[in-house]
């Protein structure tokens, strides 16, 4: 791409993520609207923590007295000055809560991509190479294997392995409980617990990306600027790296944007199992507690991060690949 | 149809699958012979091991049986599977069906509708609708439907938009038949198989999806199912692996069946792809 319309392409897809954004929070507004009986005892949930008091301060709060578009204006508003409401449960402001358990779902989510991108490329491209071989007939059975096991499931018989039965690893946390650390010793110790998730995260997306990047590469590996390095004399293995690999990476980033709503989602349920304490585990906490504000929360804030992580695979693509179409 | 079957035999997982699919409707269906009474009745000391007081499969912390839990869970499975990947369907084929045939700002609106429900993350989306509808088991159908309409629509969408430039459908319109008739007559018959493959990989996800929703408390209360199996002995664990085990191979054989399925269905009905993926590997 030339250099000057990088701006415009970047200007319109920010544009067009401020749009989706904006389209999440009026889903929000109207989920709380279309849910059978009256907004404010629905956000103060059936918990009992519906005092009336409360009650009228969230009525008051999103105007519930006043027409329909007003209350809109209202709730817009409020998320846009970050004001996402208050959690009665836990006595703090949803947005609080939710950026106090942001970095370990950031660490989560972000171990359990470059795990799976590091082993799902390498081992996509050992396939491609070796054709019709036993390593290229496991990753195919590999993929229908974990296309087909629940996530969470996973994670629990990870946990009956390595915890239960063999001792190796914690299955419970980010850190050691009761114990005083810091420095290195803190970090190997948040690394410890982050195996065991990172690893039930990650499998799945290791499958997909394995298959993707074979089919890539095997297709690349046809084309004719391969055969022309290749009578060249350019020597196989930097053919493969600089020739075949990166020209097959392309579809796996785009891939990997599509599919990360789909990992933010299995983070819910990951954090779930080994009670990581981020978005998702807030979210099951929330869920438990029938805390609506929370959960809205947290679907507006793992949308925002799609649309985020998206940004950033399409700013990727876009420099990696100069003939990438700007139009759209 | 001997072609297709024979197409589809050829195919030897997805006969291993039609296999295990069957086995799963029957164990489905004959839950209430296999084990007669409700499967939230204890009937043995709580945490009985596999085989022991005659659980096949273990009892859990309040003396369930595990195997009646998981015959009778297999009903929930798959009827929350079929009859949501019906209702996604019905969205999926009329939007698409929209945007194909009428193109233009039809098409525009149907697809950037359908690109923000692909962006934003679907599994919470399906989990706020449950919890704020309450779960019972009509909530949970609407949520996954509403999250897994997307890609049929883009599947119909561009059957529509290769099939009506056709040459039968153009005699249709010439003939003055109406928008409606076309549409159901000439076109969708036509855009049948890539329909039928897909919907047989969306069961496997709508179960997938639905044991996710129970796992996490969101199944309906009333109802047996494997993910509100998996969720109770996740706690428990340490004392007793069978609770989750075995729960959780249920779901696995299923949704693994419907996949090899969908892939011999994918052979059977476009023959000349098969062939020549089978050469290319």
């Amino acid at each position: 791409m030339e250099p000057s319309r990088l701006p415009a392409f970047l200007l319109g897809r920010v544009v067009k993520a401020a749009i989706v954004i904006l389209a999440i929070v009026v889903c929000n507004f109207f989920l709380i609207h279309a849910a059978p009986g009256d907004p404010a005892s629905i956000i103060a949930g059936q918990s009992g923590a519906a005092d009336a008091r409360f009650l009228a301060q969230l009525r008051a709060q999103f105007g519930l007295d006043q027409p329909l578009y007003v209350q809109l204006w209202l709730y817009l508003k409020g998320v846009l000055t970050l004001d996402l409401g208050f959690s009665h449960r836990q006595q703090m402001s949803v947005a609080a809560l939710l950026w106090d358990r942001l970095p370990a779902t950031l660490l989560l989510t972000g171990a359990a991509f470059v795990f799976a991108l590091v082993i799902g490329v390498s081992m996509g491209a050992l396939a491609a190479r070796r054709v019709g071989t036993w390593s290229d007939s496991l990753i195919t059975v590999l993929a229908l294997a974990f296309y087909a096991t629940p996530l969470f499931w996973v994670g629990l018989m990870l946990v009956l392995l390595f915890s239960v039965t063999l001792e190796w690893l914690p299955s419970f946390g980010m850190a050691s409980v009761g114990v005083e650390m810091s420095g290195l010793a803190a970090v190997l110790d948040v690394g410890e617990h982050l195996i065991l998730p990172g690893l039930t995260l990650g499998l799945f997306y290791v499958a997909v990306y394995a298959r993707l990047t074979r089919a890539t590469m095997l297709e690349v590996a046809d084309q004719d600027f391969v055969k022309t390095a290749r009578a060249k004399g350019v020597p196989e293995g930097r053919i493969l790296r600089r020739h075949i690999l990166r020209n097959a990476l392309l579809p796996v980033i785009t891939f990997a944007g599509i599919q990360a709503g789909q990992l933010i989602g299995g983070s819910i349920l990951v954090e779930t199992v080994f009670a990581w304490p981020g978005i998702g585990r807030l979210a099951f906490e929330a869920l438990l507690a029938r805390d609506y504000q929370v959960l809205m929360g947290v679907f507006f804030l793992t949308s925002v991060m799609v649309v985020l992580f998206n940004l950033i695979t399409d700013l990727l693509y876009a420099i990696v690949d100069p003939r990438v179409e700007v139009s759209r | 149809m001997n072609s297709f079957w024979r197409n589809f035999a050829r195919n030897r997982g997805a006969v291993v699958g039609l296999v295990i699919l069957l086995l799963v409707i029957a164990l489905a269906v004959l839950a209430p012979v296999l084990f007669p009474g409700s499967p939230w009745d204890m009937v043995a000391a709580p945490f009985a091991p596999p085989g022991e007081m005659g659980m096949l499969l273990g009892s859990d912390s309040l003396g369930r049986d595990v195997a009646a839990g998981i015959a009778h869970g297999a009903r929930v499975s798959l009827l929350v599977g079929a009859v949501s990947t019906v209702a996604a369907l019905a969205i999926g084929v009329t939007l698409g069906a929209v945007a194909g045939y009428l193109g233009g700002l039809a098409d525009e609106v149907v697809m950037r509708f359908t690109e923000f429900f692909q962006t934003i993350p679907s599994f919470v989306l399906a989990i706020l609708l449950v919890a704020i509808f309450t779960p019972t088991i009509q909530s949970i159908v609407f949520a996954i439907a509403v999250v897994s309409w997307p890609p049929v629509t883009r599947v119909v969408r561009a059957e529509f938009l290769s099939l009506r430039s056709r040459e039968f459908v153009q005699a249709s319109e010439v003939l003055g038949k109406s928008r409606l008739s076309i549409v159901m007559g000439d076109i969708l018959p036509n855009a049948l198989s890539p329909i039928v493959v897909l919907s047989s990989l969306m069961v496997a996800t709508a179960i997938l999806l639905e044991s996710a929703l129970s796992f996490l408390g969101l199944g309906d209360p009333n109802m047996m199912s494997w993910g509100f199996l998996i969720g109770s002995g996740r706690s428990v664990i340490r004392i007793a692996w069978w609770m989750s085990v075995f729960p959780g191979i249920a779901i696995f054989l299923t949704v693994l069946s419907l996949n090899l399925v969908g892939e011999g269905l994918s052979d059977a009905l476009n023959p000349r792809l098969a062939r020549n993926r089978g050469g290319a590997a």
